[in-house]
């Protein structure tokens, strides 16, 4: 977890050129940090490329459209990491 | 080439979904009011309709590859160079990779060359996502047999 936190905080830092120091396990990629859907396509091309995966960011935002699921259980970067690392444990097994 | 209907590219020269590329043309006019302003008594390609033309090859790529059935819509590029001018008459040979096609975005990385030389060079994100109603998709069908688009359109998408 805590290295995929560190290259996603890293990849933020460096695509949205906002402070890496800002940028916590708690924070809300949108609310806390204020990443818009564009800046985050760019995040998200980093992440998939780095590990290697393809974040399911159709699937998550209808599931936040539809009340299925919260903002915060996809944006803030614990989770998101967390989501990141099952993404990456599932393309190896 | 038809500035007045944004229609920039001519000619689908070669799309490969193995390796996902794709090659196209363009025939720049050689009189078009365009020139008249840019520039008047020096006509140049204006660099944003090589953006645009660049743009239109990643997206008949992104379509290719996903079976015509999500359109492509711009939305940034980066590391756009215009390395030489563009003149009226001149033959634009397009070419553009898919560099990554994520959940509902892609990225290409697209070059222009005029005579074989290296004119242009961009990265580009689009979103994709479904056609957005019947007249579009009708449209691009449209466009499709025109350019020459060389794979069978699915008929419900």
């Amino acid at each position: 977890m805590s290295s995929t936190f560190d290259a996603v905080a890293n990849i933020i830092a460096e695509t949205c050129d906002i402070p890496r120091d800002t940028i916590k396990q708690e924070s809300h990629v949108i609310n806390d940090l204020g990443i818009d859907s564009l800046d985050f396509l760019d995040v998200a091309f980093a992440i998939d490329k780095a590990f290697g995966i393809k974040m399911p960011l159709e699937q998550w935002t209808q599931e936040v459209n539809e009340g299925k699921a919260t903002t915060e259980q996809y944006f803030v970067l614990k989770n998101l990491c967390a989501h990141i690392d099952t993404l990456v444990a599932a393309k190896g097994a | 080439m038809r500035f007045d209907y944004f229609q920039m590219i001519d000619r689908i020269v070669d799309l490969d979904l193995d390796n996902r590329t794709i090659r196209t043309q363009a025939d720049v006019p050689a009189a078009s009011t365009v020139f008249e302003g840019h520039f008047p008594g020096y006509p140049l390609m204006p660099g944003v309709l090589l953006l645009e033309t660049m743009a239109q090859s990643s997206g008949w790529l992104i379509i290719g590859v996903n079976g015509f059935k999500r359109m492509a819509f711009l939305a940034s590029f980066s590391e756009a160079k215009l390395r030489s001018f563009v003149k009226p008459g001149d033959v634009l040979d397009v070419s553009a990779t898919l560099l990554h096609e994520g959940s509902g975005f892609a990225r290409t990385k697209a070059q222009i060359r005029v005579g074989g030389k290296l004119s242009c060079n961009a990265e580009m994100t689009f979103r994709v996502a479904e056609f957005p109603n019947a007249e579009l998709r009708a449209h691009m069908e449209k466009a499709a047999a025109t350019l020459g688009f060389p794979l069978e359109i699915p008929v419900h998408g």
